[in-house]
Order: C-alpha cells, then structure tokens, then sequence
C-alpha cells in the first residue's frame, strides 16, 4: 500500500517561475484474456520462450487474424469505465514497420477510427482508447543491452500477439504528483474490472509521458518530448519532474526543446535521449482488408455498463462522503480493490463502528504492522476482516486501550491470534472501577515524591513519569486521559 | 503422347467411375501420377510420389469426389510440402499447417497430385514471374499459358491434371484458363476460405476451380465455398452449389461493356466474342449494350491498390523466422541483402510501387484515390445489374503471346488484366470458358480464346448454368492441348 504526499498543487506553486507544465499519457493494457489477440495462442507470463506460438502469431505466410471476442469485451468495459463513447463500426488497420518483434512487419492496430474515443475519470479527460496486438520480447545478449553492439538477439514470441487496449490521455496533467496519482487511478480502474493484471513490473501495464512546459496562462503546447515505459508510477513521477526542470532550464538558458524520446534511470535520476523523433517511422498505416470492421451490437455495449463494479473513484468517493473517512484513506483504501474490500470487511464486523476509525486502523497500524512483520500484503496475513474489527471495536468502546491494541495486533499479525483471547489472556481489559486506579495513581505519587514534587512546583512535562508508573502498574490496562485526570487532581492541580 | 482413357475423363467422369466401380481409386491415381511425371511444360514445382499422394486421403474416402486427384496452385501452404508462391525467399520453406482450401479437397477425399508453378507470389499475367522458370503453354510451347495460375492451367488443359486449385486476384484464374483453353471460376470475394493462402492483395484474392469444364467448376466449388472460422471475411454462399443443368439462355439478358472493347482486342479474339453472342442469341439469351464509366479505370486503380496490400503482405519476408536468410553486417542490412536475393524483379517493382502509394502524404492520392474508384466501379456494376443479369466480355484482349513478348513493357503486361480486372474490384465472381480458336494478332497457328461471365455477388449457381448452357452450345474441344502435353 503507498502513501499520499504532497498535493499537486504545492507542486506546481514550488515551480514558481512562470511555466506550467503539459502531460499526457499513453497507456498500454495488457488484457488478461485466456488467449492471445488474433489467434489461439494461450497467454502466459514467465513460461518457457517461444512455446505459446502457431503459425498466426509467429506471422507464417497464408495466415489470417481473427479477433478475440473476450478481447473486444473487455475494451468495453474499459470504454464503460473510462465514460467514452464507442465507434459505432470501429477499424483495425496496419501499422507498417520492419522489427524482430514484429512478425508480420505490422502490427494490427485501431488507427483512424478507435473502439472508443471522449471520455473522462476524474480530472483527466480522455482522448482514446483502441484494441491492439502486443509484440514478441526481444533479448539482447551482450553488453550493450540494445539490439546495436549485442553480440546476439533473441526474440520470444511468447509476447506476440497478446491483447492491448491503448488509452491515450488528453494533456490534461500539471506535474509528477498528479501523473502518478492519476496513473494509480487509472490502475486501479482497469484492476477492478478485472480485465488485466496491471502489473507494472510484468509489463502487463506501461505507461509513457508526453510532456512539455509553456508559460502560465497560455494556451498553445510546446515542444513535447515522450519518455518511455517506466516500470513504476512513482519512478514515473521522478522521470516527469526531472523533465519538467530540464525543460525549464532548457528554456532559461535559451535553448529550446528537441522532440525526442527519453528513458529516465532511477537510480541516477539521469535522462537519456533513446531516438530522435525525427527520424521516426513513416508507419504507412493501411486499414486491414483481412478484418471486417468492429461493429459492437447493443447487446455487447449494454452487457459493458451492466458488469461495472463500483470503480475505484467512485468508491472513494462514498468513503468520503458518506462514510465520513478522510480523505488520504478514502484514496489509499479504494484505490487497491483488496485493501477496499478489507475494509468493508472490518465495517461488516459491527455496524457500531466508526468507519473513520476502523479507516485509520487498516490504512495506518494494520499496514504499517504488516510492512514490520516480513513486508506481509493482504493476501499473506492470517488477519480476518473480522477479527480486525473486533479489535478495532474493543478499542473504540475502551474495553482496551489504544496501547493494548497495538500490542494486540502484532500478536495478530504474527500467528493470525483471536484479538478477544489476547486480550482475555493477557489481561489487557482496562481498569474500568476508578475507585481501583485511584489507589494505584496514589501509590504511584507516593512512590514517586520527586517528579511529584516537581509537577507542583510547576514543571508539567514531569507528570509523563507518574503516567509511565501507573501504566507499568496496570500493564497499560487504564486509559491514558482517565490516568491523567486523576494524576492532577491528586497533585491538586 | 496419346489419351488414355483414365487421364481423358473429366474429374466428374473420374468419380463417376471410381463409384461405379468401374475403376479403383487407386488406378486412377497410378494414372494420373505417371501422367504428371511427364511434366514437360515446367507446370510442377513438386510433384506428390504414389505414397505421398494417396497419404491422408485413405481414411478420408468414400465421399463422391474421392480418389479425383488434384493439383495444388504453390500458392496454398500444404503441411510437410514445401510452399514457395514460386519465390527464391521461400526457398526451402515448408509450411507447419495446411491451408483452408487445401484441407478441403483433402476431406473430400481428393489426392494431391502435386504443387504447381506461378508467377512469383501471383504477381503476373505470363507466368514469366516464376523464380522456377516459365511455364510453357501445352497448345503451343513457345507461347506462355498466362498467369498468375500458368502452372495449374497448363497442368489441365496439358492433361497433366484433372483439375486444379488456383487463385485469382486480377484475373489470376480467368485468364490462364482462357490461354489454355480450359474452364477458370474466380467466386465471390468471401466465398471460400483465404486461410493459409499466401496473401498478394488481400481484399482482392480469391481462391477458385481451373478445370476442364463447368461441371468440373461447380463440384470443385462446392467443395470450397464455406464459411471458415479462421477467415473472418468468408462467408461461404448461401445455398450451396449443385451441378448445372441448363439447356438454354431464355429469359436471361447479357450485358457488353462495348466502350470497354476499344482498340487493343485482337480481331481473331474479337470475332470469336463476335460468334458467342450469336450462340447465346440462339439459345434464347439477349444480348444488351451496358455501360460501365469507370472500369476502363480499373487497371490503373487495380495497380495501386494490390502492390500497396502487397507491400505490407510481402514485408513478412525478412529472413528472420523462416525461408531464406542472407546474413548482413547488422539487422537493416541483413534485411536488405535477404529481400533483394529473395525478391524477383516485378515482385519488387509493386512492394516499390505499393510503399509508395501508402506513404505519408501520397495516400490519399494514390490509394485514397484508387479507393474511390473502385467504389464506383463497385456502383457501376450494381446499375448494370439492375438491367442485364450477366456482364459479358472477351477473357483477355488475346490469345497467348510469345515467352518474352510483353516481358519489356509492364504496362502493356498489365493490359491483359483489362477485362478481368474490374470484377476482381467489384468482388463478384466471373467465370471464363473457352469459346473458340483464333488465330494470333501475329500469325501462327489457332489459340484458345476465352469468353468471360461475371453475375452479380454470390449469384455462382446462376452463373454456372448459364455457363453451362453456352458451353454446351460451343462444343470446345480441348484434347489437342492435352494431345500436346
């Protein structure tokens, strides 16, 4: 689970000097189809190279496309989610050029007319999202790692010939802040439809920016430059911001910005120039005659709308508004399906509970007890919903202390324990009777005469050492504020 | 070398006799296999042994067509058989799979007798293409059998085969079997299965019959038409195809295209037309002038369209995963050393020719350009048809010419596709039966001449028994091109 910072609009204001910044983005969507794009082949991540081929996706000659049905379904749903409109009859052409990857020399892709086009989450609007085959991967072997100076390559077809749905972003972006935030939206988008892995890392979700500054207040684009397929959006936000400053140095020391493609290194924050844009493909784009245009039924487009979860920007939306969860945890929660679905979980154990609270426990001690504890996800730990919510329950009705929890929950996260025997166990039940913790504060100023001493002459911060007596007298079973209120009045302050 | 009685018999007449019993299935393919061993006219390019032949057909064996063999245009990928399209860049390839059309004849139980030559990946009107050789035309070895599907048609009308698979993209089919004398279909577009047929224009190519005579056309088209899941643009035809029947022509209007037959048709060509109209008159048909505006256009949209569909069909063929490899200094040059020894000299001029017209800023005037004409020759049709029931021309402005006659000039190659053109863009079939013998524009002893029948889509049954009504009537006699063979 990641953490917010910083909001964009700091960002942009710490810029300060006269430019904003323009992004766009092209995302590529790996579908989780059983089989491949246009023909039989299944997909698969991690196998053997080269074993799910046929002669359709290793591009022998006489072949012939057919589309996955699966395929165009699931760009539906993206279309649905993502509020575009579809294209009544939507075309695939070819899109001509010569490469390793590319068995045909040309990729089936949509070109003038896309499956969907004029949509919209949240603040970014959407130019398009089309259906495409992906390409084979490709190995360099050698030192270089590029196909120019490798002493060999290798191409597995493995790849060739999955589905893609490619959303293409209007330039609706300001920073790096908002392109990751948005970008973690639009995942968690397409993951709860489940209609892809998203995995970043896997490649099964890649994400290039199209970014360039103008001055604040203008409405024309300037030189834009892209930069290439970062396998996270966090390392995307560094590449934009790296960029964004370049670009206004650029600018500043009079030069002006070339088109081109960059890749941003994470680890040394440096960004190299991959190919100049200049000497880009002339892709010769030719509608396919081998494919009959994509005419969606109403059926199929009625069949879309109708499977839509509850999307993320939607959910958290609902935790905000009617849930009363802040902000930061409506986002953190909704914005990964399981941690969303956790915390409804939590919610189902007692419909007494504060949704704000129990918010705060996943999102905050429950995650961050999980990372301590072997850097655990969801789908590792042996804590229910349910027993969360009971624990959260006990704190929230002081059954136990917020300190006890804690404890309690290692306990939890450790071996998967019953919060409800922990605490019976353990003894963690607060000192309820008052007349009984009052006995304990008196021992305690009287065992202690000189922070005592010091707390009535004045020196308040001194009264920590009475409570840390009183709470290593009750194990931390009394309530800190019950603790406190009692401390004072015995000092008669 | 004389007839025997089992190579003389149609493919009809074959199964006729192999499902009397009076023959076995078995002595016809023993025939048929010694007769194709005495290929003369280069019309293989491989040829089946008697094991190979009758392999996988065995089990197949009890349908009406079983035990007819058949030859196979190089064009179709055939599992375990090298496949060419009679190109050096597939030198050595053999297919991992058979094509659609290929898997049908074979369930029909039909042995293959053999892969024919062609012009290189169907691009040609000779046959001159071939990076094999040429082939020779039986009725006269000095003269080319037409293209792109010379081998199948001389390999027929050569008795060399009973019947044959060919392809037909701009006339591919109609006008080899028109120089040959024998009987080519080109279906509907979407008719039968592209699958696993090496494409040249996509939107254009068609597979089809090349047979000796209509009967023979309609029972290999039923055997091919279908609907295949791994064409997403066949649809098959509606109905099926049966044997045709017809006597006559009556109630039936043939439309002429006469602004089309201006000059460049040879008179011999031009009076045995001349004669069929009178043969169709008297079997009760009417003969009415149409007018087609735009498809003395077709040539020049046909020539920008198919190399553009073939430029981006042919650049598969980059050494990388299969065929011929030259290896090169680095990626790009591999590239180019494979595709320049891999690619004769026509296929290269229509990838040029195709790369160009799909390049950014001359798309749209040159194959946006050529897109609209085609849809307004697909119009012109359409407006014929609503008068006449078929359009009816001369095959091809010729009879065979000369090995090497037209080789110099491209254009004047590509005006044999005149007449065929056009129903190729319209998508409609069109059929070409022989009608007579002429005498060639130069001199020389008679030639077939093929007279063309083209009907509105899908309309193959009513195409078939006009055809076979006029066929009848004409009385062609073919045996001297078989004699020959």
């Amino acid at each position: 689970m990641s953490g917010t910072e910083g909001s964009d609009g700091a960002r942009a204001e710490a810029a300060g000097d006269g430019y904003e910044a323009v992004i766009g983005l092209e995302i590529h969507v790996q579908l989780s189809t059983e089989t491949k794009m246009f023909c039989g082949c299944r997909l698969s991540f991690g196998d053997e190279p080269n074993v799910h081929t046929c002669p359709i996706c290793l591009g022998h000659p006489g072949v012939l496309p057919v589309p996955n049905r699966k395929a165009i379904e699931y760009g539906l749903q993206i279309a649905a989610a993502l509020d575009c409109e579809v294209a009544p009859r939507s075309i695939f052409h070819r899109k001509n050029y010569f490469y390793p990857d590319n068995p045909k020399a040309y990729q089936i892709s949509q070109f003038d007319i896309p499956l969907a086009s004029n949509g919209r989450l949240n603040e970014v609007r959407i130019h398009r999202a089309h259906l495409e085959e992906d390409a084979a991967k490709m190995i360099h072997v050698g030192t270089s790692g590029r196909i120019q100076g490798s002493d060999a390559s290798l191409v597995d077809f493995n790849r060739a010939g999955t589905p893609l749905v490619e959303i293409v972003t209007e330039p609706d972006l300001r920073s790096g802040a908002q392109v990751r935030e948005w970008g973690q939206l639009l995942r968690a988008t397409v993951k709860q439809l489940g209609v892809s892995d998203v995995n970043m890392e896997e490649g099964s979700l890649r994400c290039d920016a199209n970014v360039s500054i103008r001055p604040v207040g203008s409405s024309e684009l300037g030189t834009k430059t892209e930069m290439k397929n970062m396998n996270s959006f966090r390392y995307l936000e560094r590449g934009v911001e790296a960029e964004i400053e370049r670009q206004k140095q650029l600018l500043a020391s009079g030069g002006r910005v070339v088109q081109e493609t960059l890749h941003f290194d994470p680890s040394s924050g440096e960004l190299h120039s991959l190919r100049s844009k200049e000497e880009s493909h002339d892709y010769r784009y030719l509608p396919e005659p081998d494919l009959v245009p994509l005419a969606p039924t109403a059926e199929m487009l009625a069949a879309a709308t109708a499977s839509l979860p509850e999307l993320p920007a939607a959910r958290a939306a609902r935790y905000r508004d009617d849930l009363g969860v802040s902000d930061g945890s409506a986002q953190l929660l909704s914005f990964e399906t399981e941690w969303a679905d956790f915390f409804e979980g939590v919610l189902a154990h007692d419909e007494g509970l504060e949704p704000r609270v129990a918010a705060n426990w996943v999102t905050g001690e429950f995650a961050a007890e999980l990372r301590k504890q072997g850097d655990q996800g969801l789908s590792d730990t042996k804590v229910t919903p349910d027993s969360l919510g009971s624990l959260v329950e006990m704190v929230s009705s002081g059954r136990i202390s917020h300190a006890s929890g804690k404890s309690v929950l290692e306990s939890m996260v450790a071996d998967g324990a019953d919060p409800r025997r922990v605490v019976e166990e353990q003894g963690l039940e607060q000192i309820s009777d008052s007349g009984e913790l009052e006995k304990i504060v008196e021992a305690a100023i009287e065992g202690n005469p000189e922070p005592a001493e010091q707390v009535r002459s004045g020196n308040e911060k001194a009264i920590g050492a009475l409570v840390g007596a009183v709470m290593k007298e009750t194990r931390g079973r009394a309530d800190g504020g019950e603790v406190n209120r009692l401390l004072r009045k015995h000092l008669g302050l | 070398m004389a007839e025997s009685g089992l190579t003389a018999a149609t493919a009809a007449s074959t199964a006729g006799m192999i499902a009397s019993g009076e023959v076995s299935a078995a002595e016809v393919l023993d025939a048929w296999i010694k007769r194709s061993a005495g290929d003369d006219l280069n019309a293989y390019l491989w040829r089946a042994s008697a094991e190979q032949a009758a392999e996988g057909v065995a089990a197949s064996g009890d349908g009406p067509l079983a035990g007819v063999p058949v030859a196979v245009k190089d064009i179709f990928c055939t599992a375990g058989v090298p496949t060419t399209a009679a190109s050096r860049i597939l030198d050595g390839y053999i297919p991992p799979y058979d094509a659609a059309a290929v898997r049908r004849v074979a369930a029909a139980g039909m042995p293959m007798l053999g892969k024919t030559n062609m012009d290189e990946f169907a691009m040609g009107s000779s046959n001159e293409n071939s990076a094999y050789g040429p082939v020779l035309n039986p009725w006269d070895r000095s003269r080319v059998p037409g293209g792109s599907s010379g081998g199948s048609a001389a390999a027929v009308a050569g008795g060399l085969a009973p019947w044959a698979l060919g392809t037909d993209t701009g006339g591919s089919i109609r006008q080899p079997a028109a120089l040959c004398g024998i009987v080519g279909l080109k279906p509907t577009y979407g008719s039968i299965s592209r699958y696993g047929m090496i494409a040249f224009a996509s939107s254009l190519d068609q597979c089809g019959p090349i047979t000796r005579d209509v009967t023979d056309a309609a029972l290999m088209l039923g055997v091919l038409e279908g609907r295949d899941e791994l064409d997403s643009t066949s649809v098959g035809i509606k109905g099926g195809v049966s044997s045709p029947s017809a006597e006559d022509l009556s109630g039936l209007v043939f439309g002429v295209p006469s602004a089309l037959m201006g000059e460049g048709v040879e008179p011999g060509v031009r009076s045995v037309f001349e004669a069929t109209l009178e043969k169709i008159s008297s079997l009760g048909g009417r003969i009415e002038e149409i007018d087609l505006p735009h498809a003395g256009h077709g040539i020049s949209a046909y020539y920008v369209l198919a190399p553009a569909e073939a430029s981006t069909n042919l650049s598969r063929y980059d050494g990388v995963r299969y065929g011929n490899r030259v290896p090169g200094s680095d990626l790009i040059d591999m590239y180019e050393q494979t595709r320049s020894a891999g690619f004769g000299p026509e296929v290269k001029r229509r990838i040029l020719l195709g790369t160009y017209a799909l390049s950014s800023g001359y798309y749209d005037a040159y194959y946006g350009r050529a897109q609209r004409v085609r849809t307004m020759i697909v119009r012109d049709f359409d407006a014929a048809f609503s008068g006449v029931d078929f359009v009816i021309t001369p095959t091809s402005p010729s009879v065979a010419f000369g090995l090497g006659e037209k080789t110099e000039d491209p254009w004047t190659m590509y005006l044999n596709d005149l007449f065929t053109v056009p129903m190729s863009l319209a998508g409609i079939p069109a059929i070409s039966i022989p009608a007579g013998l002429a005498a060639p524009a130069g001199g020389g002893p008679d030639l077939p001449v093929g007279f063309q029948i083209a009907a509105p889509a899908f309309q193959e049954q009513k195409l078939l028994e006009a055809a076979f009504a006029l066929e009848s009537a004409i009385a062609f006699d073919g045996s001297a091109g078989r004699a020959a063979g």
